[in-house]
């Protein structure tokens, strides 16, 4: 009976149209906020969208709005392959998917600790290799040029890609590759997945994975160097 | 012996009679009704209120919903409908000449949605909801063909029917045709109100929501209407319309139902799974008037109450597993008491969407999540986490199970076997 007087009290603020923070029947608040509203994220992506780099699922908060948003629209129209996120998607309209874009970018939230690299040495100096200078005579620019300086992102529309699985950065290198996710065109992210070998993929996978950010790293502005590439969802 | 053979062929060609006979009136029952149509001046086709009444039109029967890919251009078709016949793809019925309807006049677009017959005269599989569509006026079926000659014209050949044997052949539909289907208008009852009447022409004509929302016998003619039953593909259950304690709206406030179906959510009630999808691209776009009329019409839906549910109780050890499960997992949003917060979280307790026989929506809903039809008057749903991505059968089965018999509840018991079957 403990819960019929706290029900009494939310059927009473719902009655003066007081959405804003109902009293739950397990004593939670509910209120009419995005963070209520992005709870069915938490299970996968963690609390407020920050999810660890075990797992597979990556971590969304702090990340630039421009591709949160493109990534959204991907899912909901079948540009992006993954049925979990498609179903979720399927009857949300361009304004609400800015708006969660728009939430989950505004978060910082600390990242979690960086790993003890499994990786040997010399696959450590193939990865930094790869991340900051890139292989020129293959036309695979450096991931810094795209990603930001520290790899924390870069506005308006690429993701930092520290601290997320090794699985989930493979998986997506390897559906770009195979023709499975896509950019906005032109795609130079299929471009370069294209020029990577898979080993390389596997070890700059690991490496990124391992790194850490402090908190409050945000991603880098627009007026950086131009990008090294033609990039669809960079130029928005 | 001469008068063996002779009694033998005498039996041959009465048998071959009556074949002849039988597909003579299985050809007229395929036939009958249809007049060489009359032709629409090109003037009424371009009229641009016309144009803009089958825009209107085309969201009442969602046109789009089957006839667009994912992600694809508008009205391009190449969506598989998926029966327990086989896959029938949606064509492109943009006015690209070569591979949509441009080559198509207004009267052979009107013989498609009256008669259920292709330009080229081919019979169309009934997955092109044309039992309902025959109830479209002509000036209706003008009006949505004057549109879709509008819509961008696509290039995008069809994609062929993935059909078993013998569900793909001309001979299987006109036999199907001759047993289900009777082209037919819906001339108004004068006994009913004009709302009463608009509301049926829209439910029962571009709606098609007996499509979903009627039991179906193995050959797939609707052998119920109004039941509730599975859809085509197994995956979700349309819940009878005819009984209060599924989908009925009998005993509902005319608003409420306007409101369930122009928002998605009300107090007591939310859409989910197709019916987010109708919500979604089809109704919340209608008129209050249409609306109310379709309140009107549905609330008079003859009563027919689905069998009593299986109040059989599941295993305590279940039940006490399910209610662990609930508690970790589901009562944040929905309530200790399975109250949730009216709006935002549904209630569970006297839910009628997970106490129905078939348990196949509350396992979708667990599995998969969802957010309410992002709509005008709800333009930020709360949303459903996917559990499947957590829990494994045996445990959606249980916290089904528990829910279904908690709080008043008393549905069925869900096994994991029941689980693993709704796809």
């Amino acid at each position: 009976m403990r819960l019929s007087v706290r029900s009494l009290i939310a059927v009473g603020l719902l009655a003066h149209g007081a959405l804003s923070a109902a009293q739950g029947p397990a004593g939670r608040e509910v209120s009419d906020t995005m963070a209520e509203r992005m709870q069915a994220c938490v299970m996968c992506h963690g609390r407020e969208g920050r999810a660890t780099n075990a797992g597979y699922f990556p971590r969304i908060a702090g990340k630039p709005a421009g591709y949160l948003l493109s990534q959204l629209q991907n899912f909901r129209d079948g540009r992006r392959q993954n049925a979990t996120m498609s179903h979720l998607m399927q009857h949300l309209s361009d304004d609400y998917l800015r708006a969660i874009a728009d939430y989950f970018a505004s978060l910082d939230l600390p990242y979690p600790a960086a790993q003890a690299s499994s990786l040997s040495a010399d696959q450590q100096r193939v990865a930094q290799t790869l991340v900051f200078k890139g292989a020129p005579d293959r036309q695979i620019p450096a991931c810094v040029a795209c990603h930001g300086a520290n790899m924390a992102g870069r506005l308006p529309a690429m993701p930092g890609l520290l601290t997320l699985p090794p699985d989930y950065l493979i998986s997506q290198l390897g559906a770009w590759r195979t023709g499975q996710r896509h950019a906005a065109p032109p795609d130079c992210m299929a471009e370069v997945a294209m020029r990577l070998t898979p080993g390389e993929v596997d070890i700059v996978a690991r490496w990124l994975s391992a790194q850490t950010l402090p908190t409050g790293t945000r991603p880098q502005g627009v007026d950086g160097p131009p990008l090294p590439l033609r990039c669809g969802s960079g130029e928005r | 012996m001469t008068a063996r053979i002779r009694r033998g062929l005498r039996l041959v060609l009465v048998l071959l009679g009556v074949i002849a006979l039988l597909v003579a009136w299985i050809a007229w029952l395929n036939l009958r009704g249809e007049s060489s149509e009359a032709a629409t001046a090109e003037a009424k086709l371009a009229d641009r209120a016309l144009i803009e009444r089958g825009a209107y039109l085309a969201r009442a029967g969602n046109c789009i919903g089957c006839h667009t890919v994912r992600g694809g251009a508008s009205f391009a078709g190449g969506r598989g409908i998926d029966t327990p016949f086989g896959v029938v793809m949606a064509p492109n019925i943009t006015p690209d000449v070569n591979t949509g309807i441009g080559g198509w006049t207004a009267a052979d677009f009107w013989r498609a949605l009256h008669h259920g017959r292709s330009q080229d005269g081919r019979l169309l599989y009934p997955a092109f909801p044309y039992p309902s569509f025959t109830h479209v006026t002509r000036d209706d079926s003008d009006a949505l063909f004057a549109y879709l000659r509008s819509v961008p014209a696509v290039e995008q050949a069809n994609r062929p029917h993935r059909l078993r044997f013998p569900y793909g052949t001309q001979a299987a539909l006109a036999i199907w045709r001759a047993l289900y289907f009777r082209a037919a208008a819906l001339p108004p009852e004068p006994h009913h109100s004009p709302g009463w009447n608009r509301g049926r022409y829209l439910v029962q004509g571009l709606g098609h929501c007996a499509a979903c929302h009627s039991g179906r016998n193995v050959l797939g003619g609707i052998r119920n209407e109004w039941a509730g039953g599975l859809m085509p593909d197994a995956s979700w259950y349309a819940p009878s319309l005819a009984s209060p304690s599924e989908a009925g709206v009998q005993h509902w406030s005319r608003d409420e139902v306007v409101r369930l179906l122009k928002v998605g959510v009300t107090r007591n009630a939310s859409v989910s799974g197709p019916m987010a999808e109708v919500v979604f691209s089809s109704t919340q776009y209608l008129s209050d008037p249409d609306l109310e009329a379709m309140a009107e019409y549905l609330a008079t839906l003859p009563l027919r109450e689905a069998p009593g549910p299986d109040a059989q109780r599941a295993d305590a050890d279940l039940l006490v597993r399910g209610g662990q499960l609930y508690g970790q997992h589901c009562a944040a949003c929905h309530g200790d008491a399975g109250r949730g917060f009216p709006g935002l979280y549904p209630a569970l307790a006297g839910n009628r969407a997970v106490t129905l026989a078939l348990p196949n929506n509350l396992v979708q809903m667990i599995r998969h999540g969802g957010f309410a039809p992002a709509t005008v008057g709800n333009p930020r749903p709360f949303g459903m986490p996917p559990f499947g991505q957590a829990l494994n059968e045996g445990e959606i089965a249980a916290v089904a199970t528990f829910i279904r018999q908690s709080w008043g509840n008393a549905a069925g018991a869900v096994s994991p076997l029941d689980v693993l079957r709704v796809k």
